[in-house]
């Protein structure tokens, strides 16, 4: 992976996230708080805002740079998880020697997942973004084992995270924001789990044009 | 919305300024990342921080000078600060001894606190308030609120730290305050987040929030508005059951301190008469009330309510809540 790879793919997140304004929005209002849009679109802004100075480093110290950024940027609950994903990231990604070059981002991918899992306590089923991420990174690394090719991986990848992220919907919360809301909030889609399938979408579809 | 505001943008950085030129006799602001921090700074203590979203002030920042906080960390309205605030905090202050966050239990605060103290270079610890008997989870949290409470944890860790106490010894009056306070709170109207410029909940001329939370997010349960008398009551009853579940036995002529805290828009009048209320309620469960704190110390912008609070008290927390302490919102003894 390239760090003009990893720039590119910020352009695609930023603007999945700019063209996605109403969605996020609407679904943050119905059991959240209101300002996941806003949080994630002030992050989004703020990497593209340092995209010269990523543009120097290396792949693992731009993942690092950009975890730094989006914590010192976004605060409340997201920021801290997407920078706990972006820093194990890139902290994993000059291990594994011995794997090729996709499995070593399958397994950084998966550190990252890991990550947001320790940070915020949570787990698969709890209605937030790990209900996309967790089956995502399971579903990445079995189908990179079986020597899939890139064009397969993704278009999988695309249905894994609309489906994680549609499950998320007939779930009762108990982490994340609209833990407190009980059986109120069966019915919606976590706003979290929606950004979350909307970034994978957006870097899947940039390797399946490129 | 009706406010003061210039640009939404600008409100906290110039309520922030104007903080810090009122009262620049103990505190100083910086910006970038934002803090704010006590002048006359110690050169060997255990150094408190904390910090949280605006909006809920005279907390964090009233509470910096003499016998109470070193710093805060002020977010955005409602939202959690970053690390890399606390982090400028920890070292624009730090004085040798480690260093102590006092954080609400707020699932962002957690985290983004949690974050700070394993980047900070030195040693530290941290106390969570959960004073709230309102709700287990609610909105904005994993376990219960910290709410009001706060402020005594605030008073009696930095009482302590004045004393040259090690950060064992703080954490540990910190974890015990906590433990022996418990609050509940109702909203008679919502409150109106300046960027969001409507107000969060809706709520008629006819209902109240019972439980509500600091930022406006629901409570327990929605009800008819009715007496005072009433309201108290039930507000009464949920602290000591608290207490019963916390297994801290009311004892004949406990002493305590009665907390009653207005939550931004209700008159000194009415937080006067709760008190009333609440501490003949107190005193017929046998409650000796010999301490007393009745005004806005934790605030949620501009909604209408009140929140009670009791800290059952023992001789080790008297004697650090009575201790001198001056800071912009509390200040007795020097």
């Amino acid at each position: 992976m390239e760090t003009a790879f990893i720039l590119y793919a910020a352009k695609e997140i930023q603007q999945a996230i700019l063209t996605n304004e109403n969605t996020l929005e609407s679904l943050d209002r119905a059991i959240g708080d209101g300002d996941h849009y806003i949080n994630m679109k002030r992050g989004a802004n703020a990497i593209i805002g340092i995209e010269a100075e990523l543009a120097q480093l290396s792949p693992e110290a731009a993942l690092n740079k950009i975890g730094l950024k989006l914590l010192s940027t976004i605060g409340g609950a997201s920021g801290p998880l997407l920078a706990s994903f972006f820093i194990s990231m890139a902290k994993q990604l000059p291990n594994n020697n011995n794997d090729h070059a996709h499995l070593k981002f399958v397994h950084a991918f998966a550190a990252g997942v890991q990550a947001i899992m320790q940070r915020g306590k949570a787990d698969l089923g709890e209605k937030t973004m790990l209900d996309v991420l967790i089956p995502v990174s399971n579903q990445w690394l079995l189908l990179a084992q079986q020597n899939h090719d890139v064009a397969f991986i993704c278009s999988s990848l695309i249905t894994t995270a609309e489906q994680g992220m549609l499950a998320t919907k007939d779930l009762i919360a108990s982490k994340g924001r609209a833990a407190g809301l009980g059986e109120r909030a069966i019915g919606h889609i976590d706003p979290g789990a929606k950004s979350c399938q909307l970034m994978i979408t957006a870097v899947c579809n940039l390797i399946l044009k490129s | 919305m009706k406010k003061f505001i210039n640009k939404v943008d600008d409100i906290l950085v110039e309520s922030l300024s104007g903080f810090s030129t009122a009262h620049a006799d103990l505190v100083s602001l910086h910006l970038d990342p934002a803090y704010i921090e006590r002048k006359n700074k110690a050169s060997n203590k255990v150094v408190i921080i904390s910090g949280g979203g605006s909006g809920h002030e005279p907390l964090h920042a009233g509470y910096i000078g003499y016998g109470m906080l070193d710093a805060a960390c002020p977010g955005h309205v409602f939202t959690s600060p970053t690390p890399d605030q606390m982090l400028a905090a920890a070292e624009a202050t730090h004085a040798n001894q480690g260093v102590l966050f006092i954080v609400k239990n707020y699932a962002g605060d957690v985290m983004n606190f949690e974050m700070a103290a394993e980047m900070l270079a030195f040693e530290n610890a941290t106390v969570y308030t959960s004073d709230d008997c309102a709700v287990v989870n609610s909105t904005y949290t994993t376990g219960r609120r910290g709410v009001a409470g706060t402020v005594i944890v605030e008073k009696c860790v930095g009482s302590l730290a004045e004393t040259g106490a090690n950060l064992h010894a703080c954490k540990a009056l910190g974890d015990k305050v906590n433990q022996r306070i418990s609050s509940m709170g109702a909203a008679l109207t919502s409150c109106t987040v300046p960027a969001a410029g409507r107000p969060t909940f809706d709520i008629s001329d006819t209902e109240i929030e019972m439980g509500v939370g600091i930022h406006g997010e629901p409570g327990r349960r929605r009800e008819v508005m009715r007496e005072a008398d009433a309201i108290i009551t039930d507000c009464v009853d949920a602290i000591l059951a608290d207490f019963q579940v916390k297994n801290l036995t009311l004892e004949k002529n406990n002493e305590a301190l009665l907390l009653i805290n207005g939550f931004g828009a209700t008159p000194l009048m009415e937080l006067y008469l709760i008190y009333n209320i609440a501490a003949k309620l107190f005193k017929q469960h046998g409650i000796n009330i010999s301490r007393s704190l009745v005004g806005n110390y934790t605030t949620a912008l501009d909604m209408a309510g009140a929140s009670v609070t009791l800290c059952l008290l023992d001789d080790e927390i008297k004697q650090h809540w009575d201790s001198p302490v001056h800071t912009a919102a509390l200040r007795w003894g020097c």
